[in-house]
């Protein structure tokens, strides 16, 4: 396994559509100086769907930390928020 | 590279927030051969030591990574030697004793069960494994998280029924000892015939001996994300369709276990053992077996057909989970316990399942007769012969298959039995009134089968 493979995270935001979604995650990711790699965006049945990719190679805390910063941050946002490792989708979906 | 894919993100999103998807368990199993002295305190004080050097951060590690993958790691386990090829070498020995040392490293390491409070005796039994099946009773209702299982016979052995004999005693006396408790402590207490070495799954879970030192084992399981993958298919899709579209969803549970279970067992510092490809259900509606037989197009498990869509369902998940990962064993399949499964409860109180129904499911489910209760004044000889027939579907088909079986002291048919937790809670269920006792007192041991002229 490599450290990219170990480093790289998916932030999963969904639920109704405001101003300011993009702003406050990307904030938060800022924060803990976690990089941007690629967002992908889009709107689902009046929903809204935004997946990051991130990279937490800088990252000062805890995984555990920042997710909870996170969570706390989809509770202000009303929005789920999920924060998980890349990998799972990577092994999961591939031969 | 930062290529994702939105659609196999959102979709493994919904499989873990809807359907259910999680890692059943992940059970360090863990060798007490060296455990073995004259003294059966300073026996106790070793198992306890070991447990604890290997276990300690067993809970804590598997709750960082279900953080960091955001998969729920439903229980983390240990599985122990037989306790009965420890314990029969100590001067003075005393199973109870043992037994609470194991239960209080259990709680003191923070897992769920502790299982491998175990006999071997399919061919005979040691002065040891004599004295183990009289303490076992008192042993399994004075812990808490303390599982045992019995091993009865095997095809290359044949079966003892001296042994049945005694497990329908012992899993009495437990049910009579934890009354209070709706007789929970038969629920700690499997037998089986053909009893696997490496199985991650409680209460039948031990390291055989023929095992590592320690290896790290995982159950997975989905039965939702099956069943709502099926209803979303066209109604006529043919068998083959249907059978395509399990491995396929069993493939995906699967590399999602192996992806856990190589995580946490690194970080352990222990060798990967072996995925169990399994759907277990729990008591959550959506997180059933029996939702799968419905979505085949079965109006209620037990229902003709019933056998047929089990045995489909069962050799697909293996099918589809052998790709997936590199070292597949344990019970592997679909478990169709009764207490565990909203939609087998329903399926009960509606009459459409019976225990000869899921007797006859037995001879193709991954084990056995599982978490099924009975009423309170079953006759010991009646659960002997309950258990003897599903030891002779095992010894003769070459598989595994156990009963975990619970007479509700003081309850009877129509009354519901409440264990909690994952063990749900079950509608007690009618058995046979006509008397197995002359039968099953014949006592010795079935001859090994013969294995050709099959028919």
């Amino acid at each position: 396994m490599s450290d990219l493979e170990d480093n790289q995270i998916i932030i999963t935001v969904t639920g109704k559509d405001k101003v300011g979604i993009v702003a406050a995650v990307s904030n938060c990711l800022k924060k803990y100086e976690v990089n941007i790699e690629d967002i992908k965006q889009t709107i689902m049945q009046d929903n809204f769907v935004m997946i990051m990719l991130g990279n937490i190679k800088n990252m000062k805390v805890t995984f555990r930390e920042f997710k909870e910063a996170i969570l706390e941050l989809s509770k202000e946002l009303s929005m789920e928020i999920w924060v998980q490792k890349k990998e799972i989708f990577d092994k999961m979906h591939t031969i | 590279m930062s290529n994702f894919n939105q659609k196999q993100i959102l979709e493994t999103i919904r499989m873990i927030k809807i359907h259910h998807l999680d890692i059943r368990t992940t059970t360090l199993s863990l060798s007490l051969r060296d455990c073995c002295c004259s003294d059966v305190k300073k026996t106790a004080d070793k198992i306890y030591n070991k447990i604890i050097k290997y276990a300690k951060n067993l809970v804590k590690f598997a709750n960082e990574i279900e953080n960091e993958y955001s998969i729920p790691i439903v229980n983390k386990r240990i599985a122990l030697t037989p306790i009965s090829l420890i314990g029969e070498s100590c001067d003075n020995i005393d199973y109870v004793y043992l037994a609470q040392a194991i239960d209080k490293a259990g709680c003191e390491v923070g897992v769920d069960f502790i299982g491998g409070f175990s006999a071997l005796v399919d061919k005979g039994f040691t002065k040891g494994d004599l004295l183990f099946f009289e303490q076992l009773p008192e042993a399994l209702a004075s812990t808490q998280k303390l599982c045992s299982s019995v091993n009865l016979g095997t095809s290359k052995a044949g079966v003892n029924m001296d042994a049945v004999i005694k497990t329908a005693s012992v899993i009495k006396k437990t049910a009579v000892l934890t009354k209070d408790k709706d007789s929970l402590g038969a629920a700690k207490f499997v037998c089986f015939c053909n009893a696997v070495t490496d199985n991650p799954f409680m209460a039948g879970a031990f390291c055989g001996i023929n095992e590592a030192e320690c290896a790290l084992n995982i159950g997975v399981s989905g039965p939702g994300v099956v069943s709502s993958a099926i209803a979303e298919l066209d109604k006529t899709a043919d068998f083959g369709e249907v059978s395509n579209l399990i491995k396929k969803m069993a493939f995906k549970i699967t590399t999602t276990g192996e992806l856990i279970g190589r995580k946490l067992a690194k970080k352990l510092n222990i060798p990967f053992g072996v995925i169990d490809l399994s759907l277990a259900p729990t008591p959550l509606r959506g997180d059933s077996v029996a939702e799968i037989f419905k979505a085949m197009g079965l109006e209620q498990p037990g229902a003709h057909g019933t056998t047929m869509a089990l045995a489909m369902l069962n050799d697909a998940v293996k099918k589809g989970g052998i790709m997936a990962s590199s070292y597949v064993g344990g019970l592997s399949g679909a478990f169709i316990p009764v207490s565990e499964d909203s939609g087998m409860i329903e399926a009960v109180e509606k009459n459409a399942l019976t225990i000869d129904k899921l007797e006859a499911m037995t001879s193709v489910c991954s084990v056995g007769l599982d978490m099924i209760a009975i009423p309170g004044d079953t006759p010991d000889s009646t659960i002997a012969g309950i258990i003897a027939d599903e030891m002779a579907i095992g010894m003769i088909n070459k598989k595994t298959t156990a009963v975990r079986i619970i007479p509700v002291i003081g309850k009877t048919v129509g009354q519901y039995a409440e264990f909690g937790g994952l063990l749900g809670s079950a509608p007690i269920m009618k058995v046979n009134s006509y008397s197995s006792l002359d039968f099953v007192s014949r006592g010795g041991r079935v001859p090994a089968p013969l294995h050709s002229l099959n028919n």
